[in-house]
């Protein structure tokens, strides 16, 4: 781990300010991602500002009927809120379906967002990683790819955002604020948050430099049965293989994101419009496009049986 | 004491302290975080110095050159230690691997450099500063390729004959009218145990005292012995708690060579751990199998013809991995062929992973049988019965010295509700769940060791027992001082147990499931010789004098224990040894697993429901340590049956899933309630006390199980380990 | 050999674990951290398990190797420092983290409890008497994370926390054993005690009740 100075901000202005004016600055908040990472030196900081002390831990209702959720709410508090257990029940099973409960108190909603991919190559540094490392190569590519993506990748990266969180939001429509070192604010809708790897896999989303994440608002609920499904190799405490975060309606249609498929949340809406005549046709749809690694082909089925175990137990449910 | 006939009846008989489930003898330490584990000594080598490993990044080469000037020039650092000024480390007996890359790189993550600093960060740091040239060569990373080539290699030390053959194999199997041929495979697994290997060194002169993390202390003192080029005499080691080893820490790893190497080189003490996501490719680990398994039979089930043939890949002079220790002796068949070979491989050392050849062996053996029981359309638990030998298989004038395989098998059957299981698979459903009931045999070996411990008693009539025995987990302490208690007549709590001192007397460590029988007999040995001080002392009849209830009794005349010490300490020493009863008799354990598993029928996903394991192992010393022996051998068979692999990239030849994130081990979510229960045996022939070890019995056949219940559940056969939801999915019934 | 997809020349320079700053889409340019004059440390005050403690520390020292190096509480265990398995979970204002992942100067003014805080040889906390009668523990190593775990899970059970395995999530959870098996997988157990840890808890979960 690199030298760093690390300072304590009392405003968000504060915060984006400072990190904004020194390159190499980062935001610290759970840090359960980024000291994780910067103790292989995957990521370097040399200045860290921590914002735990900025009050946005609270999660307050929106005149629109929707809710407000502060950066800082820890993936515990927000999963535990009643309001999103009953309104927004997806997007509580979704945190609870990861990482661990150590991990669930400490870590926050913005850093959740911000997860870095867990492909071993990224977390190799003496391995190519053109997200680690741009212009070095992707080892991940004809390499150990089993959990890595089947779609939406590229020539340069098959990395996937391994979080949970975020595939409840993307079904939920939530918008993401942040506000800048000039005090700007802006709202970036979650389908435009994550990025695709392109030709550009280090950037994991739109942020820029100094941009802080202040709140996920999400709209008002949308009714429904509330489900997510994440298969993995063991049964917690695991990346997601495939996972289905899901909203569905009695009369059968409903919304849909796949999980660990892809570089960020994957949702098409045009599976959805035809989610009513099952599975296999929303995921043909759905992964249309895909180009899975013969390691990670098992994924599309997967992402398939998955959807069809989502829909049985919504109509169940 | 020598032991070369079967025991008679004798202090251990009395069973009031030993058979007892008593809590563990460090159960307040290891509760309460005051254990001290290699890390964690304070006070014992001051202005130590922190060690950080820096591991090579290529998988085969040579180092062209390292710059060190950065790291030297960073804040804290002491010094850095490589092979130019590390002297060139010697390699020990057990192991093959090199320990620093001087300057040719063996494998992946190979230690190339040690930076020694004021504190753990400031050595982390400095180490990724180090500039290492290297030229890189061609390494073979693929067992795959060599699988069909690769030799019978020459007999070595460990693992028995690499090739035997009993009968007529070809001629059998050709006229069997039953048959099953396949191929397993099991993947390289690592140890995973939670401690890492860490080490603090200080040297005084020319001598070198290291505390550490060691099953194996005299294997310690000689490996690390040659590896310093320094006599043995000059080695002293301190092992008292082990986070974990399950062999992976046999003897000396990276973390004690090299701390030792550089507090030489900076002439301060230092500590060092491995860091974790290191330890995957530095040290260890249980090679990959390809085992070919022919098996033929009679249509009532009796094997006439076992082929079992396994290819492992290690670094040139390693060994091979003896999968077929269990086939040798498990079934009866007049016709059997098994065979090792080994590869040459490019990447970190194979080498003993807990039950080292049985578990990986039985892990191809018992699905072999499954598949067998199958075809014969006969009860897998039947067919094992069928093929139960009361004498070696391959040596029929030679028993067994207790063999309670079918008991195991009954009372398991029995127990589990075996009944209830349909033979034809697929046709047991909970909802979107598959459920499946599968079972198998298990044999590990139950051979012993010499031992040696010191018996120490007190004026308070205390006993104080030292023996370089470590406990790795496996309950030693308790183990000791149950034996002692019992021998010397007196409550378990006027004990003292000291272990993992490499000054203290030899016993075989902590490995082979050989530990705790082994100890134990020092034990008796030890206390034996100590009631003969003691009735000497008190001027008592040695032949009649008796030792109950903290008493010495003989004739009418009574004392108390701690009478014959007032005097003065009373310390005697003994080591127990053995001959030819290992060779007279096949000394071994036995086991039934039993497993239910639900698969799900939409993803694939498996969850083991329940397990129970039947065992005969002896006298069972301590009931409560003993079962948490074999319910953690469960555990750890089932990991290796749903998702134990060590990935190997074989284009720059590593294993790529170098954490405990990428490598699966099995979580609390994972495991049941598990059932673990010992048949009332005794075996004389092993050791006064007539107990067996248990630790790799527990894992032996457990992962076989889980698979075969797989099968009962889905209609699919996996041979290729672990049963990732990837290798079936597509077989699973069609439920879009 | 290395794949020629990569541009690896047989010869070559591989700057280990510098790789990714030399290339890091923020480059770290002479921030004013660390240098030769030695690397920044600050002042933090905490208190363990009731004790205050002021400390000055590298920003680099980790709530762990502050507890394990510097306060010498080695009650706390370092499995694999990456949040990977739990041996070093301590509570920190009444809820359990994973103290490897956290850096000390994050929690000044906290109130940190260890297992050494929890009870000692002589004056047992309820969970740590569990684990012995039940022999929750084999070679003790992941033993505090998983006694702290478990004193934390019972905790949030009973504060409503929900979790993964529950079917109805606006329900409130009890402490049943698959609930217990799910919280506790932040604690891995390579020795494989999870059944009898489960016992422990359950006993303690019982008294409780």
């Amino acid at each position: 781990m690199k030298s760093f100075t690390y300072e304590r901000a009392r405003t968000p202005a504060e915060a984006a300010a400072a990190v904004a004016r020194t390159p190499g600055a980062k935001f610290l908040a759970g840090g359960t991602n980024l000291l994780d990472l910067m103790k292989l030196e995957v990521e370097t900081p040399t200045y860290l500002v921590d914002v735990q002390d900025l009050a946005l831990d609270r999660i307050e209702n929106t005149g629109e009927g929707g809710l407000r959720i502060g950066a800082l709410v820890s993936n515990t508090a927000l999963s535990a809120d009643m309001r999103v257990r009953r309104d927004y029940g997806v997007l509580a099973r979704a945190i609870q379906a990861g990482a661990s409960g150590q991990l669930r108190n400490k870590a926050t909603t913005a850093g959740n967002l911000l997860q870095r991919t867990r492909c071993p190559y990224f977390y190799d540094t003496a391995m190519p990683c053109n997200k680690r490392a741009p212009g070095s190569g992707c080892a991940a590519i004809g390499g150990y790819s089993r959990q890595l993506a089947v779609i939406g990748s590229s020539d340069t990266c098959i990395a996937t955002y391994p979080g949970d969180m975020a595939q409840a939001m993307r079904v939920l429509d939530a918008t993401v604020e942040t506000v800048n070192a000039r005090g700007a604010t802006r709202a970036i809708p979650i389908a435009d948050f994550h990025r695709l790897p392109g030709d550009k896999p280090e950037r994991d989303n739109v942020l820029a430099h100094g941009e802080l994440i202040t709140a996920v608002t999400l709209p008002p609920p949308i009714g429904g049965t509330h489900l997510y499904r994440k298969v993995r190799d063991r049964a917690s405490y695991a990346f997601a293989l495939v996972s289905v975060a899901a909203v569905l309606q009695r009369d059968g249609t409903g919304r849909v994101c796949f999980g660990g498929v892809a570089h960020k949340p994957w949702r098409v809406e045009a599976a959805e419009a035809v989610l009513p005549k099952g599975a296999r046709a929303a995921a043909a749809i759905a992964f249309a496009d895909a180009r899975p690694t013969e390691a990670a082909r098992f994924k599309l089925s997967l992402a398939t049986r998955t959807l069809a175990a989502v829909i049985a137990e919504g109509k169940a449910g | 004491m020598k032991f070369d006939t079967p025991a008679g009846t004798n202090p251990t008989d009395r069973m009031r302290v030993l058979g007892k489930p008593l809590d563990r003898y460090e159960a307040l330490l290891k509760t309460t975080g005051t254990a001290t584990y290699a890390y964690e000594w304070k006070d014992v080598a001051p202005g130590f110095a922190y060690g950080y490993v820096l591991g090579a990044t290529i998988s085969k080469g040579r180092i062209l050159a390292i710059d060190t000037r950065e790291a030297e020039r960073a804040p804290g650092v002491v010094g850095v230690v490589t092979y130019r000024n590390a002297g060139k480390p010697g390699v020990g007996k057990f192991y093959v691997q090199k320990m620093l890359a001087a300057p040719e790189v063996d494998h992946y993550h190979q230690p190339v450099a040690v930076v020694v600093a004021d504190t753990f960060e400031q050595a982390r740091a400095a180490a990724a500063l180090l500039r290492v040239d290297y030229a890189r060569s061609d390494g073979r990373f693929d067992l795959d390729a060599q699988a069909a080539t690769a030799p019978v290699p020459p007999q070595g030390e460990f693992g028995g004959p690499n090739e035997k053959a009993i009968g007529s194999f070809g001629q059998a199997f050709a006229a069997a009218p039953v048959k099953v041929d396949q191929r397993y495979v099991v993947p390289d697994q690592a140890h995973c145990m939670m401690e890492p290997h860490a080490t603090i060194a200080r040297w005084d002169g020319d001598r070198v005292t290291c505390w550490t993390s060691i099953q194996q202390m005299n294997w310690g003192t000689r490996d690390l012995g040659l590896i310093l080029d320094i006599p043995k005499e000059n080695v002293r080691l301190h092992s008292p708690f082990i986070g974990g080893g399950f062999g992976g820490k046999g003897t000396v790893q990276a973390d004690l060579a090299l701390a030792a190497i550089a507090a030489r080189v900076v002439g301060r003490p230092v500590k060092l751990a491995l860091q974790r996501p290191l330890m995957f490719n530095t040290t260890i680990h249980r090679p990959k199998t390809i085992q070919h398994i022919q098996l033929g039979a009679e249509r009532d089930g009796r094997l006439t013809a076992i082929l079992h043939d396994s290819v492992s890949g290690n670094l040139p002079g390693g060994r091979t991995e003896p999968c077929v220790t269990s086939t040798r002796g498990l079934y009866a068949g007049a016709n059997r062929l098994t065979r090792t070979r080994l590869a040459t491989l490019d990447l970190a050392e194979g080498n003993a992973m807990r039950a080292p050849g049985e578990a990986p062996g039985l892990m191809a053996l018992e699905i072999a049988m499954d598949e067998l029981a199958e075809k014969l359309g006969m009860d897998p638990v039947q067919l094992r019965i069928v093929n139960d030998t009361q004498v070696d298989p391959e040596e029929p004038s030679r028993p067994f010295s207790k063999r309670a395989f079918v008991q195991c098998l009954e009372e398991g059957a029995a127990r589990f509700g075996w009944r209830s299981r349909k033979a034809e698979p697929g046709q047991v459903r909970d909802g979107e769940w598959l459920i499946g009931m599968g079972m198998a045999g298990a044999i590990r070996g139950g051979k012993i060791a010499k031992a040696g411990a010191r018996a120490r008693l007190g004026r308070d009539g205390r006993v104080t027992i030292e023996t370089d025995m470590t406990d790795i987990g496996t309950g030693s302490y308790t183990v000791v001082q149950q034996t002692a208690a019992e021998v010397m007549g007196v409550a378990a709590d006027r004990i003292v147990v000291k272990l993992g001192d490499s000054s203290f007397p030899e016993t075989p460590g902590s490995g082979g499931q050989q530990g705790a029988p082994s100890v134990a007999a020092g034990t008796y040995a030890a206390c034996m010789a100590l009631r003969d001080a003691v009735a000497q002392r008190l001027g008592f009849n040695t032949a009649e004098v008796e030792f109950a209830d903290g008493q010495v009794r003989a004739g009418n005349r009574t004392a108390s224990l701690g009478d014959a010490a007032v005097g003065g300490e009373i310390v005697v020493e003994d080591t127990i040894t053995f001959e030819k009863l290992a060779e007279q008799f096949n000394q071994q354990t036995f086991a039934a697993h039993f497993a239910e598993v639900a698969v799900n029928a939409y993803t694939g996903e498996t969850r083991v429901r329940r397990v129970l394991s039947v065992c005969a192992a002896g006298r069972i010393i301590n009931p409560k340590t003993a079962r948490s022996q074999v319910i953690g051998g469960i555990v750890m068979g089932i990991g290796a049956a749903l998702t134990e692999e060590m990935a190997v990239d074989k284009r720059f030849g590593f294993f790529v899933n170098h954490d405990l994130a990428g490598y699966e081990v099995p979580v609390h979510a994972d495991v049941p309630h598990l059932d673990a229960i010992f048949l009332d045996e005794v075996d004389p022939t092993i050791s006064p006390v007539k107990a067996k070890g248990v630790g790799e019995l527990g894992l032996t056949g457990v992962a076989p199980a889980i698979a075969n219940a797989i099968y009962n559940a889905t209609g699919i056969r996996v041979r290729d380990y672990p049963l990732t939801l990837d290798k079936y999915l597509d077989r699973l019934p069609d439920i879009v | 050999m290395a794949p020629v997809m990569f541009g690896v020349s047989r010869r070559e320079v591989l700057v280990t674990g510098a790789v990714s700053a030399a290339l890091s889409s923020f480059p770290a340019e002479a921030h004013p951290a660390g240098g030769e004059a030695g690397p920044p440390a600050m002042p933090v005050s905490f208190k363990v398990n009731g004790t205050s403690h002021a400390l000055t520390l590298d920003t680099r020292t980790t709530l762990l190797d502050a507890l394990r190096e510097h306060l010498h509480l080695t009650g706390t265990k370092k499995g694999c420092d990456h949040g990977q398995c739990g041996a070093c979970t301590v509570i920190v204002n009444g809820e359990r983290i994973n103290a490897c992942l956290s850096l000390a100067v994050q929690h000044e003014g906290d109130d940190v409890t260890t297992v050494e805080g929890l009870g000692t040889p002589e004056r047992l906390h309820p969970m740590q008497a569990a684990f012995v009668k039940h022999d929750g523990y084999q070679c003790g190593y992941c033993t505090p994370g998983q006694i702290c775990s478990a004193v934390s899970v019972l905790q949030e059970i009973r504060r409503g926390v929900p979790s993964h395995v529950q079917s109805d999530i606006t329900a409130a959870p009890q402490p049943t054993n698959i609930e217990m098996r799910e919280r506790m997988s932040g604690n891995i157990c390579r020795c494989g005690a999870y059944s009898n840890i489960a016992e422990a808890m359950a006993e303690v979960a019982g008294e409780r009740a």
